[in-house]
């Protein structure tokens, strides 16, 4: 599904990625390891097309087409979803508005008919049962007001909604408690399917304890450094990531 | 640039539709002002003496007034000798219908979308079209004269409501207002003229479309509107001029007056042509308009979209006489490439438990200025006053500027005053945000944008909140990336 060859990317004229290979197939999970500064980050983002960070070289295949010829909003439509480090906050946008104007673009796209208010509402009330999600937070709006928590679980909604090919989570688990973190544990879980791929990027292992991997790879300076199992993040969690330097 | 920035602009730069010409034979005046324009004008419009020298004495006053400086826009001094002072479509005869109205004329007023045949009217919409100087069609006039309204052309309304015209024109703007209005009032040449009898309900939507067609023409129409006790009228205004280089003056005068109970909802859509995007050419749009809530519990609402002129200058205001009188504006102001707007309202509260409401919502865009002015005055003898202020701005890109400038003046110890201002940027991450969504860049803006105006939005006759919406995305076009 997804195919990453010699990716090089830049941000503020500082070379970040030095050559990443991966290659994720429909149905897995990789785990995105690494320090602070690996650049971990940028990788999701690069995928996501941000326009910060800039790709000097290397290629970009997704489902054989390739995604850096595509503009951010269309890599959207194609299935690429990325969950925010940092959602953003819209003020005067309402939640519901914004989410069936994603939905209803990402239909257009692939030639479906558009969701009228009616049907949309049909959806939101399947998808928010199937994630225990409270309701009340789609009529306000955009992440506005939303605590740490609220916003990841506003992403990992949005997830639902959309149903992407491809899901990145930026640091999805950063600054959540245990019970927030689980949630949105449970929203991924019940999302993984034999079509859809996520790559997780994270820190900590901890996130990894609710969304098992298939596959683990670890970032340091740019590059991958080391690949394998689950197992691996256990490995780095005990000994910690100056093992993988000083390896 | 970021592309951001980049796709901010270009949604910015979309072309104006608006500004063609139409190439209609009209009678025009030498260009310049004098006591002999003055005169002429009234002649050309058989007006009565007392309406001659209603004229001469603002032109006389005119001639003595500075124009005012303290506004926080900048454009080279106008040139008053330099401007035609009546453009009139030439008609072959007297028109028995509307059927009659220059086929060139009318055809300009459907490719802007104003029909002006009964017939393919929407919506139960009564239009007058003003074209150039005059109004040339009036619709819908036999249905709402069998209730009693009138609403005609103001040079009709001279000749058919003498006693109307005479007892209101220039009650609520007086020809020493200000120098704008001065100039107005000397030479102002149509516009319309709207009675309510007591206790009418105006079954349709009133409007009026102001088209600017002949080269180096100004436009100075007068709008007249009365509600006896307990009616209620809804009016809306538009209006379109073709592209030029050279700058064009409109310099118009609205006054409405609200008797015991009676509510006026006056609602503009402005839509003047903007100049280029080097900011050249475009319509300089001083603009006096004012209600008198005379009537207890008497109600004024003015709501405008204001997306077009270079320069726009106008604080529609509401002067609370009766007591329990309610004045309310709202607002969008949206100034893009060099475009310049300095507007708000006045609510000036005299009687006892008077209430106004502002919101204003500024959006700036390429190197666009905009200015809130507002001036909310409580006098002693208004106890238990009201007032609640809310102004917000929205920056788009980084070389456009949004100033706020309250004014309060609180005689009256009962009074209550609240005053709101928020400042905001669409930021580049929120974009980006819409787009990883799937939501382009010009959507993203258009939702931010609409999520921004709605509190206004919803004040506008519901067909117009659609056209009013769109034609803020058009004028916004080419802000974003």
């Amino acid at each position: 599904m997804l195919d990453i060859r010699n990716l090089q990317v830049k941000a503020d004229d500082k070379e970040i990625l030095k050559g990443i290979d991966l290659h994720v197939n429909a149905g897995e999970v990789h785990a995105i390891m690494g320090p602070n500064g690996s650049g971990k980050s940028t990788l999701a983002r690069a995928l996501s097309g941000h326009p910060e960070y800039v790709v000097t070289g290397g290629q970009i295949l997704f489902e054989g087409k390739d995604l850096l010829e595509m503009d951010p909003d269309t890599r959207a439509r194609e299935g690429v979803f990325m969950a925010f480090q940092y959602p953003v906050e819209i003020a005067g946008v309402n939640n519901a508005y914004f989410l069936k104007a994603a939905l209803n673009a990402k239909r257009k796209h692939h030639g479906q008919t558009e969701l009228d208010a009616m049907e949309f509402m049909q959806l939101v009330n399947e998808k928010s049962a199937l994630l225990d999600i409270d309701k009340s937070m789609l009529s306000r709006a955009v992440n506005e007001g939303f605590s740490g928590g609220e916003k990841k679980r506003n992403e990992i909604f949005q997830m639902a909604l959309l149903e992407p090919k491809l899901a990145v989570l930026d640091e999805t688990d950063s600054g959540l408690d245990i019970d927030a973190l689980k949630l949105v544990a449970d929203g991924v879980n019940a999302m993984r399917s034999p079509e859809r791929a996520f790559v997780v990027v994270t820190h900590y292992q901890r996130l990894l304890n609710y969304i098992v991997p298939d596959f683990v790879h670890v970032l340091s300076g740019g590059r991958i450094v080391k690949s394998g199992g689950k197992e691996l993040a256990h490995e780095l969690e005990a000994k910690g990531y100056s093992w993988i330097d000083a390896a | 640039m970021t592309t951001a920035t980049e796709t901010i602009e270009q949604l910015a730069n979309r072309e104006y539709k608006y500004g063609f010409v139409t190439d209609v034979e009209s009678e025009t005046i030498p260009k310049g002002l004098s006591e002999e324009v003055v005169r002429l004008i009234s002649a050309k419009k058989n007006e009565p003496e007392w309406l001659l020298e209603w004229r001469l004495k603002a032109y006389r006053l005119w001639l003595t007034m500075k124009e005012p400086t303290w506004q926080n826009v900048k454009y080279d001094p106008i040139n008053y000798q330099d401007i035609i002072y009546y453009s009139a479509p030439k008609k072959k005869k007297v028109l028995n219908s509307l059927d009659e109205v220059d086929p060139e004329v009318r055809a300009t007023f459907d490719k802007l979308g104003i029909p002006i045949h009964e017939q393919k009217i929407f919506a139960g919409v009564a239009v007058d079209a003003v074209f150039d100087s005059v109004s040339v069609a009036t619709t819908f006039r036999e249905k709402l004269g069998s209730m009693g309204i009138i609403f005609m052309s103001f040079s009709e309304a001279v000749h058919n409501h003498p006693e109307l015209v005479k007892k209101y024109l220039g009650s609520v703007v007086p020809h020493t207002d200000n120098f704008f209005a001065a100039l107005n009032s000397a030479v102002f040449s149509d516009g319309s003229f709207v009675y309510i009898p007591k206790g009418v309900r105006c079954p349709m939507e009133l409007s009026t479309y102001f088209r600017i067609n002949a080269k180096d023409t100004g436009q100075f129409e007068r709008t007249l509107i009365i509600a006896d006790e307990g009616s209620f009228v809804s009016y809306l205004e538009g209006c379109t001029a073709p592209m030029r280089d050279e700058n064009q003056l409109h310099a118009a005068v609205v006054e409405l007056v609200a008797h015991d109970d009676a509510t006026i909802k006056y609602s503009t859509i402005q839509n003047w042509y903007p100049g280029d995007k080097e900011g050249k050419g475009g319509i300089y749009n001083f603009v006096t308009k004012r209600g008198l809530a005379e009537g207890r519990r008497s109600k004024i609402t003015w709501t405008q979209v204001e997306t077009g002129s270079a320069i726009t200058w106008k604080y529609p205001g509401c002067i609370l006489k009766g007591d329990g009188s309610i004045g309310e504006f709202y607002s969008v102001a949206t100034t893009n490439n060099w475009q310049q707007a300095d507007t708000g309202t006045k609510m000036i509260h005299i009687g006892k438990n008077t209430r106004s409401t502002i919101v204003s919502k500024g959006i700036s865009a390429g190197h666009g200025q905009n200015t809130y002015r507002g001036l909310v005055r409580i006098g002693k003898n208004a106890s238990g006053a009201r007032n609640y202020s809310q102004c917000d701005s929205l920056l788009i890109g980084d070389k456009c500027g949004a100033h706020t400038f309250p004014y309060l003046e609180i005689r009256n110890t009962t009074a209550k005053v609240e005053h709101e201002a928020s400042t905001s940027k669409i930021g580049e991450d929120q974009i980006f945000y819409c787009r990883q969504r799937g939501i382009t860049a010009e959507d993203a803006v258009n939702m931010i944008v609409s999520g921004f105006c709605k509190e206004v939005f919803r004040e506008l006759p519901m067909e117009f909140a659609v056209e009013a919406q769109k034609l803020l995305s058009v004028s916004l076009e080419g802000s974003v990336g």
